[in-house]
């Protein structure tokens, strides 16, 4: 079983006609995504490796009964994507684009407020269902269809854990990268609340980052919700000096919070297993199935 | 990004935020040339560095005569100045804000940050202005008032009256609270502001609200509709191979260890420095060559990780996705050959066509040590590292 995304998800691509979007179109259908079109404002009409491209996203909606997008547009443009497509009905927005600013994004919470979609991302990976469906930007050859979800708010250190997880024959049900900005579509809450119902996750794979406090209140959540499944949680920038922003926008410890520290203790409390090297992460999620 | 004082002063004036007269000196002369034109017995020198703590620092002084402006000019332009933030090295001083000295009734503070949490820039007063704010949370979070600004509406000018009435703003105060207030939050609106901190907010002697002090950061992903805001960055205060490494769009932050390391995103990075840790050594630097590792930036990577001469070797740690990892290990090999790599190397590559990648190493004449797992290339880098 998976989450969000399974064989039968209908996906258009906004942007399909630039360079980004074209390459990870192209590779998405290789891995079996079900594409069925992209949006590029001015291209109407035309087609993209066979498939059909639309002036907007409502007429792609309509034509092809899409019912998720994946968004590789720049920066400036992103906000106005993700509304768009929200705006269309679609139930599923993954946003690629890197580098929208924090107050673009308050203001397009606000609007998905008013709307049914789920937003993931941005600055983020991507979703990936194993040997069913991807969409995202991850390798997929990496994954194997199983019963352990993932999210993470990072890129490559989310392939380590996956591939670490792999080696061990330990298979993954959904892999969600939640993205690195400070305002995100979705929160580990968001996600956990979906594998706590879904029968085929049998174990949560949590990175977190220094930063804000999504971790913490993921502890929280769990706690209270009495989540059952074994959680095994990394926290990267132990070793992160405050005041500087890690790369992603949203990794900063700022006015003495959002510490890896914090951050490990809060989970721990929780009863949630923490393990301080990111090579331990896929070795101790087998030990918690074993026991 | 950051600012200087005097920087984001000229901002909020130009945005009707009251701030006191001044002008920024880069001499003893133009110091004291701007003293001359305000009409005041009383003037403030204050060290324009980004690091916060320059009054407990000794660069913040007082001036009450032309001569007096000029002696302690002098003394601050150049000086060292070390500061909480600074660290221990600290700062040379090379800007100064010529100030008029303001009657001061009272001291508050006022911020605005992002709230993370509730999704929702916040914006927040205290009574307690002129201290850290961080110890009035943590001691008196009580003396702190909050209220959200609405992603549509902007801050209303109720919630600033609120503000005013909860700082005990009396008679024409509260309408130049408000005012203030509001001002403010439509600075921070329209510069794409990350944190707007005025700390002291004082009330003059003739009810005036204004920022005796003002710190501005600005959101990097905004700035590219700001183009007069990038205008104002001091390269002085970063470090010259961090401002090197962002004109080629890398990431890469000096820290104090020995064991240089380059990674691919910026998640995996910080995780590389946490096991170089866990294995025994101290990671010198954070460097994200991003989604892109080809032959030059790989190549660019190691100039600057060589920059510190603290470095004792070097792991590369690439997780090849998108990027191919003989791609990588290509680049590794022609930059060692073109530049001189004088620390061990340790490659670990994974993911995509890493088996191609791995011939290619123990093909080339260099020399590296391939690891095989990201512990076991942490603990070789530190052992090298130690040798």
């Amino acid at each position: 079983m998976s989450i969000l995304l399974d064989k039968d998800t209908r996906v258009i691509v906004q942007g399909i006609t630039g360079k980004e979007g074209s390459f990870h179109t192209e590779q998405m259908i290789g891995y079996g995504t079900n594409v069925v079109g992209g949006v590029t404002p001015g291209k109407g009409n035309q087609t993209h490796f066979d498939l059909p491209v639309f002036n907007t996203v409502s007429e792609a909606v309509n034509n092809t009964d899409a019912n998720a997008s994946v968004i590789f547009v720049p920066p400036p443009f992103g906000p106005d994507a993700i509304m768009e497509a929200a705006d269309a009905g679609v139930e599923l927005v993954v946003c690629i684009t890197e580098g929208i600013p924090a107050a673009d994004m308050v203001r397009v919470k606000n609007f998905l407020h008013r709307t049914k979609t789920r937003m993931i991302g941005p600055n983020c990976p991507g979703i990936i269902s194993p040997e069913k469906a991807k969409i995202g930007i991850m390798p997929g050859f990496i994954h194997k269809e199983g019963s352990i979800g993932v999210i993470s708010r990072s890129g490559t250190l989310t392939y380590e854990a996956v591939y670490q997880l792999t080696e061990l024959g330990i298979g993954q049900s959904t892999c969600v990268g939640i993205g690195g900005d400070p305002i995100i579509g979705s929160t580990f809450i968001d996600l956990l609340g979906l594998f706590a119902e879904d029968d085929g996750t049998e174990g949560v794979v949590l990175i977190g980052e220094i930063g804000g406090s999504a971790e913490e209140e993921a502890a929280a959540w769990m706690q209270k919700s009495g989540f059952d499944k074994p959680v095994v949680a990394f926290i990267a920038g132990q070793t992160a000096p405050p005041g500087r922003r890690m790369g992603h926008a949203g990794a900063i410890i700022a006015g003495g919070k959002g510490t890896a520290t914090d951050k490990m203790k809060a989970l721990r409390d929780a009863g949630i297993s923490v393990v301080a090297s990111p090579a331990d992460i896929g070795i101790t999620m087998q030990q918690q199935l074993g026991n | 990004m950051k600012i200087h004082e005097y920087q984001a002063k000229e901002i909020l004036r130009q945005n009707s935020v009251p701030v006191p007269a001044g002008t920024p000196a880069f001499s003893v002369d133009e110091a004291v040339k701007a003293a001359e034109t305000m009409s005041s017995d009383l003037w403030v020198l204050k060290a324009q560095i980004h690091a916060g703590g320059r009054g407990k620092g000794g660069g913040v002084k007082i001036a009450k005569s032309l001569e007096e402006v000029r002696e302690l000019a002098g003394q601050i332009l150049g000086m060292n100045l070390v500061t909480h933030q600074t660290g221990p090295e600290g700062k040379e001083v090379n800007r100064l804000l010529v100030e008029e000295g303001v009657d001061i009734a009272r001291e508050l503070y006022a911020g605005i940050v992002l709230d993370r949490s509730t999704e929702n820039f916040v914006f927040m007063v205290s009574t307690e202005g002129g201290v850290e704010i961080e110890k009035v949370a943590a001691e008196t979070p009580e003396k702190i008032v909050k209220v959200w600004i609405h992603p549509e509406f902007g801050l209303t000018i109720f919630q600033a009256r609120q503000l005013a009435f909860a700082l005990g703003l009396e008679d024409d105060q509260v309408k130049n609270g408000t005012k203030t207030f509001m001002a403010l939050w439509k600075t921070f609106d329209s510069y794409d502001c990350s944190l707007a901190e005025i700390n002291p907010l004082v009330v003059t002697g003739n009810g005036q609200v204004m920022a005796l002090d003002a710190k501005m950061n600005f959101d990097d992903n905004g700035l590219y509709r700001h183009s007069n805001v990038e205008e104002m960055r001091d390269t002085s205060e970063e470090l010259p191979s961090e401002t090197e490494a962002s004109s080629y769009q890398l990431n890469y932050i000096k820290l104090d260890g020995n064991v240089g390391c380059m990674v691919n995103g910026a998640g995996l990075a910080m995780a590389t420095m946490d096991i170089i840790k866990l294995s025994g050594g101290e990671p010198a630097n954070f460097l994200d060559v991003g989604g892109v590792a080809n032959p030059e930036t790989v190549s660019r990577g190691f100039k600057l990780i060589l920059t510190d001469p603290n470095v004792k070797s070097i792991l590369i740690n690439i997780f090849g996705g998108i990027v191919r990892c003989d791609r990588v290990a290509q680049g590794v090999v022609d930059a060692m050959s073109a530049i001189d790599v004088n620390v061990p190397v340790v490659v670990r590559l994974e993911g995509t066509n890493a088996k191609e990648a791995a011939t290619l190493l123990e093909e080339s004449p260099l020399d590296f040590l391939v690891a095989i797992s990201l512990k076991d290339g942490a603990e070789k880098a530190v052992e090298v590292a130690q040798e």
